[in-house]
This record gives C-alpha cells, structure tokens and sequence, in this order.
C-alpha cells in the first residue's frame, strides 16, 4: 500500500483577509479511512473541497497517487464526493442519478448496467431504481449519493458531513455500515465530520483541525491518549483542566506543581522543559475513581458532589472541592447519587492518567 | 369574526369588479351587432370578428408583433439568465448596483426610454422600424425576465451543479443535464411573460415603428375611424383571452416544482 497516495504540500487557501487553510501539509496512505476533524470554520470543509476541485488553493500543491491534481478541474479528478446535502438530482430517478457519472466513462451499456445494479445492491437499495429523491428517506437518499459516486470508481472518496442530516440511531448504523463498505471496497475514505464521538470510532486516522491548521494527526486512540495540545484534548472527548507549574526534569518524568494539590512527579510525554513555565494537566473523567471511602491512589480528595447526570451506560458527577476551586467532573459506572451521604465523596486520581499540555 | 369575513369578502369582491369589469365589455359589445358601444344591446352578431380575419393589414401588424416579441423574449430571457444565475449564485462587489441598474428600465416612464431611443437611433442615421422597437422592448422586458428568473433560481440547489462536476461532466454538460431542466419552467414563464409584454407594448412601439405597425399599432390607427371600431373591439376580445392563457401558464410554469412535487415535475430533456 501507499503511503503517500494523497499528498498536501504546504496547502494554504485564503478568501480575502481568512486563512480558511493555512499551510496544511500531511499525507493519507492508500486504502486509509481517514478523518478530518474539527468545528465548524475549522477549514476541514475547504480541505475537502480542494481535494474535490471545487477550490483551488492560494499557494501548494497537491498530489494523487503520484500524480499532481492542483489545476485539474472537478471532472477530470479521479475523486468523487458524497454531499453533505446528498445534492441527488430532483429531475430523475434513481437509477438515472446512479447512471449520471458513466456516460463519459467509454463503458457499454451492458457495463454500464451491471455497474449500476452492483453497486446498488452494495448500499442496499435494489428495487428503488424507479424512485425520485423526494420518495426517499434521508437515509436512501445518503445510500444513493453513495452509490452515485462509488459507481465511478474513485481512487479517493469524500464525505462531507454525510451523516449529520440523520436522527441518532440511522447515523450509528450508517457508520458501522460506511466502516464495513469502506473495508469491502478498499477505497481510499476522506471524511469531514465535525463529531469527534463519529471521527473516532469510524477512522485509521484523524486529523484534528482548528482556525486553518492541523492540531493533530494520529489513530483515534492515540488522540485520546495522548492529546497534543490543549484544543485537541478539550475537544476530542470530555475533560478536566487543572493549572500547574514545571519544576524540575526527571528522565522521561518531570516534577510539576498542580495548583493547591502540591508536587508530583508526571511523564513528560511533550517533553517540556522545567523552566518553571505553565502548563496544564489533563484529567479525564472516566479515569478517576469516586468512593465513599478514602483510596490509597496518588491523590485522593474529599468533595462534595453538587449535581449528577444519569446517562444509563454511566454516571457523570460534579464533585466541589475544597482544594480545587474549578467542579471536577468524574464518571463511573457503579454509584448513583444515594449511594452518597450528603453528596460527601472521595475522588481519586493516578498520576499515570495525567496528561501534561502546553499552556498556549 | 364572521363580520369581519364578511366585510374582507365584500372588499375582494369590489376589487375584482374595478379590475375586470371595463375589460369584459370588450367581448360583450364585440358579439353586438351595431358600430356603436352603447346599451341596450341590439343583438347577437359574429360579424365583426369575420371583417376582423378578412383583413390583411391586420396580419401584417401581427406577424410584424410575433417577430418582435419572439426576438425580444428571447434575447431579454437569455440575458436575464445570465444575470440572474450571477446574481443568485454569487456575491459580489456591485451587486446592488448592478441589480438596481438592471431593474431601472421596469421604472423609468416609457415615454422617456421611448424618446431616448428614438434620438440616438435618428442621430445615429437609422432607420425606423421594426429593429429599434425590437431593441427597445429587450431593454423593457430584461428586468420582467430578471424577477422571474431569480425567483426560480434563487433557493436553487447549486451544490447540484457541483455534484454534476464531480461526475465528470464539464460546465456544458452541468448546464444541459442539471441546470437547465431544472431551470426550465422558469425560463418557459419568462418567454411567455417576455412575449406577452411585447407584444402588448405600444408606447415604444408608438415612437418607433416608422411605418411597420405592430399589433396595438394598427389597433390604435383603427380607432380614428368609428366605422371600423367592432372589429377592434372584436381583436381585443381576442388578445384578452390569449394574453389570460399565456400569463396564467406563465405563472403555473413558475410555481411548477417548487412544491413537494418537484421530481415528479421536473422536465426531462436529455433522455
């Protein structure tokens, strides 16, 4: 497989005084699912559209399977895009929406009918040939779009937002289905999504971006695990922020003050140097543990919790602090509020689930 | 409540009658049979509209009014698609500018555009004709096209057109295969419309024609003479009825696929 199948070199694209992208440069290995991740006016969109064709950068250059695509107009890019509106042709059916990208292909007609009705039955939509757009639920209309530009096939596919118009349950089976599709095939997937819980469970790889530029690269676990910056680790799931200062470098460790929780020694996994500079911890709530008793962990506060939220798999607690001015978020699996005399409660914390950020 | 229904009723009511009730004495005195327009009336009568078939400087003025209107349609829609495909499509410096500038026309007296150009084309050593009034009712019916056009067209999909070029088909085969069928009904409404002003159109033509008469033209000269009077009357019942049919297509084909509806409506032409 290719590494480097798609390249982006040094990408910028400006619209007046906006840096929408701002010199992207990253690779996306042939055959990859890959994300690009972020809020909206992040410029995940304009990336993608620049790999459509639809934009054309203001500086770099980009690169397909060896061979530079920056100039070429849409239809003469080997890529083919599903719409985030699906943008199925109203004035025909679906058959004909499916047909609509073979004709300059040179296939015959019995090609072209056996494309059709293969792919069709790929996304599941055999006896709908007949049907117009506005007979299909937002769900049939997503698998034509589908169809419609898997049926050319592309050495690349983009997905802009192909599931945000579905109700919760249709989109967790269309990623679960687009995930086993995108393995069948094989083909290269570009998907821009600003849903890190759907970026995450469906991609190889995700880049994060944010204000034009990639904050990270790299598999869903370990932009989880081992968030960059400060913006991928807040954005990418849910955590707590507490404030520290370096002290001194340790080999692999480095001893940091946490603001009113004293000294304690923590990987340096950014490797930080110890020039008493700020920097921030990260914490995630569902590393922590909340007990009625005192742990033996490496750190353990009496708190008081002052809200929960029942969220039937778990439950999120809101835990004050008398060390801690911010409320601490925490969730487990085991207590409910009852369990708690008076909301009194320890939390408890290992060190080896402290992540050390850059203060920005 | 019910009274007030009542009163907005009564209302309506009075408002069509003020609209419709000089027009329909036009069919009425063109079936009566006397020269005169005045009650009682004297008796049934098809007379008038046979004077009015057997003349033939009748049909001269109306394929004179055919030529000008077909030209002045679809030179105005064909302009008024591409301005209003700018103006829905994009966002640009000017644009109200532009937008307004386009729409002045539809505003200024006709009288004035008329005058207008009647001087340059004299001053430019032209012939009257049937050309300036041709030239003049483009510049009339432009913005009549605009406001058709851009309403179909704004809210229209462009993302539709992106897909198209991402299937491989150029700006051409976009246009021809996506825009166009879609587009459609609005360009159709715009023709007809375009037409219909054209061809009703008097005061340029009035400045302009030199002595190629159009339609209201040769109406007009009629009624110098009371004589010839009914078969006016009965030519006008006639445009009534045709200008109705044309308009109210026109306004069926506008609305046509903006509904639920749409892809059962859309118009296939490239099958």
């Amino acid at each position: 497989m290719n590494d480097s199948f798609i390249q982006i070199n040094g990408i910028s694209k400006h619209f007046g005084n906006v840096k929408a992208v701002d010199d992207v440069s990253f690779q996306i290995k042939e055959g990859e699912f890959f994300s690009l991740l972020g809020p909206s006016g992040c410029g995940k969109t304009t990336l993608l559209r620049l790999l459509a064709g639809f934009e054309y950068p203001t500086s770099g250059n980009l690169l397909l399977d060896g061979s530079d695509i920056t100039a070429l107009p849409p239809d003469k890019r080997p890529t083919n895009m599903v719409f985030q509106n699906y943008a199925i042709f109203p004035h025909i059916n679906v058959e004909k929406n499916v047909q609509f990208g073979l004709r300059k292909l040179g296939l015959t007609n019995d090609e072209i009918i056996k494309r059709v009705k293969d792919v069709l039955s790929l996304v599941k939509l055999e006896g709908y040939e007949e049907r117009y757009s506005s007979q299909l639920s937002g769900g049939q209309r997503q698998r034509v779009a589908l169809a419609r530009a898997l049926v050319r096939q592309p050495k690349v596919l983009l997905l802009d937002e192909p599931l945000g118009a579905l109700d919760k349950k249709l989109r967790d089976e269309m990623q679960l289905e687009l995930r086993t599709l995108q393995k069948e095939i094989g083909i290269t997937f570009v998907f821009v999504t600003h849903d890190q819980q759907e970026a995450i469970s469906m991609s190889d790889r995700v880049a994060v971006m944010s204000e034009g530029k990639i904050q990270q690269m790299s598999s869903p676990n370990e932009l989880y695990k081992n968030p960059q910056n400060i913006f991928v680790s807040d954005f990418i799931g849910e955590t707590n922020f507490l404030k520290a200062k370096t002290e001194s470098k340790d080999g692999e460790y480095i001893n940091v003050n946490i603001e009113d929780l004293g000294s304690f020694k923590i990987k340096n996994n950014l490797n930080i140097n110890e020039n008493a500079s700020d920097v921030i911890c990260s914490v995630r709530p569902e590393t922590m543990m909340i007990d009625k008793e005192k742990s033996d962990w490496d750190i353990c506060l009496e708190g008081k919790i002052k809200q929960t939220s029942y969220l039937g798999e778990m439950t999120k607690f809101y835990v004050e602090t008398k060390e801690i001015e911010k409320i601490i978020t925490v969730s487990s699996q085991y207590f409910d509020n009852q369990s708690f005399q008076d909301g009194k409660c320890f939390i408890s914390i290992n060190l080896n689930d402290i992540s050390l950020l850059n203060k920005k | 409540m019910e009274q007030k229904n009542n009163t907005l009723l009564i209302y309506t009511l009075l408002y069509f009658a003020f609209l419709y009730i000089p027009v329909l004495f036009l069919p009425i005195f063109s079936f009566n049979d006397a020269n005169y327009m005045s009650f009682p009336l004297s008796g049934f009568t098809t007379e008038h509209y046979e004077e009015m078939w057997a003349k033939t400087n009748l049909h001269k003025a109306l394929w004179a009014s055919i030529k000008v209107g077909v030209v002045a349609s679809v030179v105005s829609t064909t302009i008024a698609l591409f301005a209003a495909k700018a103006f829905a499509r994009y966002k640009f410096r000017g644009q109200n500018i532009s937008y307004g500038a386009i729409m002045i026309p539809f505003l200024i007296p006709e009288i004035i555009l008329a005058v207008a150009i009647l001087v340059i084309w004299l001053s430019l050593g032209f012939k009257l004709g049937l050309v300036p009034v041709t030239l003049g009712h483009i510049l009339f019916c432009t913005p009549f096209a605009m406001l058709i056009l851009i309403a179909r067209i704004e809210g229209f999909d462009f993302s539709l057109e992106e897909a198209s070029r991402d299937l491989g088909e150029n700006a051409w085969g976009t246009f021809y295969r996506v825009s166009l069928p879609l587009y459609l009904p609005g360009i159709i409404a715009s023709l007809l419309l375009s037409f219909i002003i054209s061809f009703d159109e008097f005061v340029l033509a009035f400045f302009l024609t030199g002595s190629d008469a159009t339609l209201p033209m040769y109406m007009w000269a009629q009624m110098r003479f009371i004589q010839k009077l009914p078969h006016v009357l009965a030519l006008g019942a006639v445009i009534i009825v045709f200008t109705t049919f044309i308009v109210l297509l026109a306004f069926w084909l506008r609305n046509l696929g903006q509904g639920k509806e749409k892809a059962e409506f859309g118009i296939k032409i490239h099958e």
